[in-house]
């Protein structure tokens, strides 16, 4: 069953296409992961699936239920973790559950019921009555998290959930987030961290100009667009090298800045090759997401 | 969803919005009433018994009953005009607020609906305030001036909603100061609440027709001396027409600004 379906959406300010014809469907139970640069159009695609902007043309369904026709219905069940911190200032921890509760109907009742638990599961069981000022970034994070489960969502929308927290806050968010997929939560997230995409989505579309241009499981997205081995060199003589000898060595070399990534079916004649060169450092591992996000979207800074 | 100029959607969603303000409000709300006190009380108490010493009979009350008529007004008007305006600026664009509301099953228009009325609220409050202490200085004894508890709201929802078209229009707190200066002040001197209107030569006194301001002060002052105002209908009229056009204003406004 679908919870989530895009038709053909289209969206472009000031005569620029920032999301330029995408279409998908996300199933109950399913983390689907939404990766991008910035400005690939990952927020607006998001706003777009919430009804909170309409589009050109093209058509979403949430919950089953046309959006933004009738999104109000529609996000009754729906949980939304923003990109920037948007918690109330005015309150305590307590108060912007109880208030949040409040804006889907919710009787007083029930959100007290529910904040003990929603403020264990976020690992904020003694900050009850703190002011959000003294919470850390990753307290806050999860205070977000407790609040988008206020309503007892089917789908979580997270955009962005893990920026700018450190590993420790980091990794309890993905453990959340796990147990709620083992709850039979739906959730999409947008991310530019390769690493928790591939942790938690068991399907991703990497975006890029308005437009996907990748989709499928982490693993197939690997092995679809990308050589397995990688050689990251750099030292001296490096681009020498590179043009004298890796280019025949590996099936695809790209330079950027001091450094030289190899990418190869069969890494032995590469690292045959760095062995006989010891002013060059490298470092041999596995090609991962990372590696096909930056083949496939570019290396140039984006902002 | 709403097209870009269609009427507000609004529903009765607006409350756990409207109480959500109310429940900061809760918090500050003896500095709060000190404060929305203490600035009209400075004008009416300093300007109405100093000034009022050296002048005759102002429109045939004393000039500190005069003068407290009008501040009634100004003050709810002001008070009003500031919850629209930087408080709602505050939740609009520096914190986000709006954003997390509409992230649940509520529509902007709730939450423009929502400050509209919030604005109001507060701005009665400020109002009363001045009303208990002109009652407690035996500056008005009708019982016509419980009339003015009614007509409180009315200021408030149309200086509410032109504060909050404001706020949709504006990129940083310094836009405020403009409607301020260009807007407020000059309405205030024009609208009869330090000096009668009738003083100021003829053209003041049209444009002056056209603002709302001068048509509270015109059911506010005769109501606390014990008239019945004349022409209650157009007076009622200006104001309600400013408060309708004004929200609707800051609705399409908001939506141009928000859910592009």
């Amino acid at each position: 069953m679908a919870v989530l379906a895009a038709q053909n959406l289209r969206k472009s300010y000031d005569g620029q296409e920032v999301v330029a014809g995408v279409s998908f469907g996300i199933a109950a139970g399913e983390c689907f992961g939404l990766l991008g640069p910035n400005g690939a159009g990952k927020t607006t695609t998001l706003r777009l699936c919430l009804g909170l902007t309409e589009p050109d043309s093209g058509s979403v369904e949430l919950m089953q239920r046309p959006v933004p026709g009738e999104a109000r219905p529609a996000r009754a069940r729906v949980g939304v973790v923003p990109q920037m911190d948007n918690l109330d200032p005015d309150f305590t921890v307590r108060e912007n559950l109880l208030v949040y509760g409040r804006y889907f109907g919710l009787p007083d009742r029930t959100i007290r019921e529910r904040i003990p638990q929603l403020l264990e599961f976020a690992g904020l069981a003694g900050r009850t009555d703190s002011r959000i000022q003294t919470l850390s970034g990753g307290m806050k994070r999860r205070l977000t998290l407790a609040r988008a489960l206020i309503n007892d969502p089917d789908l979580i929308f997270m955009d962005e959930p893990t920026t700018g927290l450190d590993p420790q806050a980091r990794h309890l968010i993905w453990e959340r987030l796990k147990q709620l997929l083992a709850q039979k939560k739906t959730i999409v997230l947008t991310t530019h961290f390769m690493e928790e995409a591939e942790r938690l989505c068991a399907r991703l579309a990497i975006m890029d100009r308005g437009r996907f241009i990748a989709e499928g499981s982490p693993r197939e997205l690997i092995l679809r667009h990308i050589e397995p081995h990688v050689a990251e060199v750099h030292g001296d003589g490096v681009v020498e090298w590179a043009d004298e000898e890796a280019g025949a060595l590996a099936s695809r070399v790209e330079k950027s800045g001091e450094t030289v990534f190899c990418y190869a079916a069969d890494p032995a004649p590469l690292l045959a090759s760095l062995s006989r060169r010891p002013e060059l450092r490298y470092l041999h591992r596995p090609a991962d997401l990372e590696d096909v996000f930056l083949k496939l979207t570019g290396r140039e800074l984006r902002d | 969803m709403m097209r870009p100029f269609s009427p507000p959607a609004v529903s009765l969603r607006f409350v756990p919005v409207w109480r959500r303000n109310l429940l900061v409000w809760r918090k500050l709300a003896i500095p709060s009433i000190l404060g929305n006190l203490a600035d009209p009380m400075i004008y009416v108490l300093g300007l109405g018994y100093g000034l009022g010493s050296i002048l005759p009979q102002v429109g045939g009350v004393s000039y500190v009953a005069f003068l407290a008529a009008g501040m009634v007004c100004s003050s709810t008007m002001n008070s009003a005009t500031f919850e629209a305006m930087y408080s709602a600026f505050s939740r609009m664009h520096v914190q986000r607020t709006w954003d997390a509301i509409t992230n649940a099953p509520i529509e902007l228009d709730d939450v423009v609906l929502a400050e509209f009325v919030w604005a109001a609220s507060k701005s009665v409050l400020s109002g009363l305030a001045i009303l208990a202490v002109i009652w407690a200085l035996g500056l008005s004894s009708s019982a016509l001036s419980l009339w003015v508890v009614l007509l409180l709201p009315l200021i408030g929802l149309t200086f509410g909603a032109l504060g909050l078209a404001m706020t949709a229009l504006a990129r940083s707190y310094d836009f405020f100061m403009y409607y301020f200066t260009l807007v407020i002040t000059p309405m205030i001197m024009v609208s009869g609440v330090f000096f009668p209107a009738e003083q100021l030569p003829a053209p003041f006194q049209t444009i002056a027709g056209f603002l709302p301001l001068i048509h509270a002060v015109a059911l506010a002052r005769p109501l606390l001396f014990g008239e019945i105002p004349a022409n209650i209908f157009l007076h009622v009229g200006v104001l309600l027409a400013y408060a309708v056009a004004g929200f609707y204003a800051a609705a399409i406004l908001c939506r141009r600004r928000l859910l592009k």
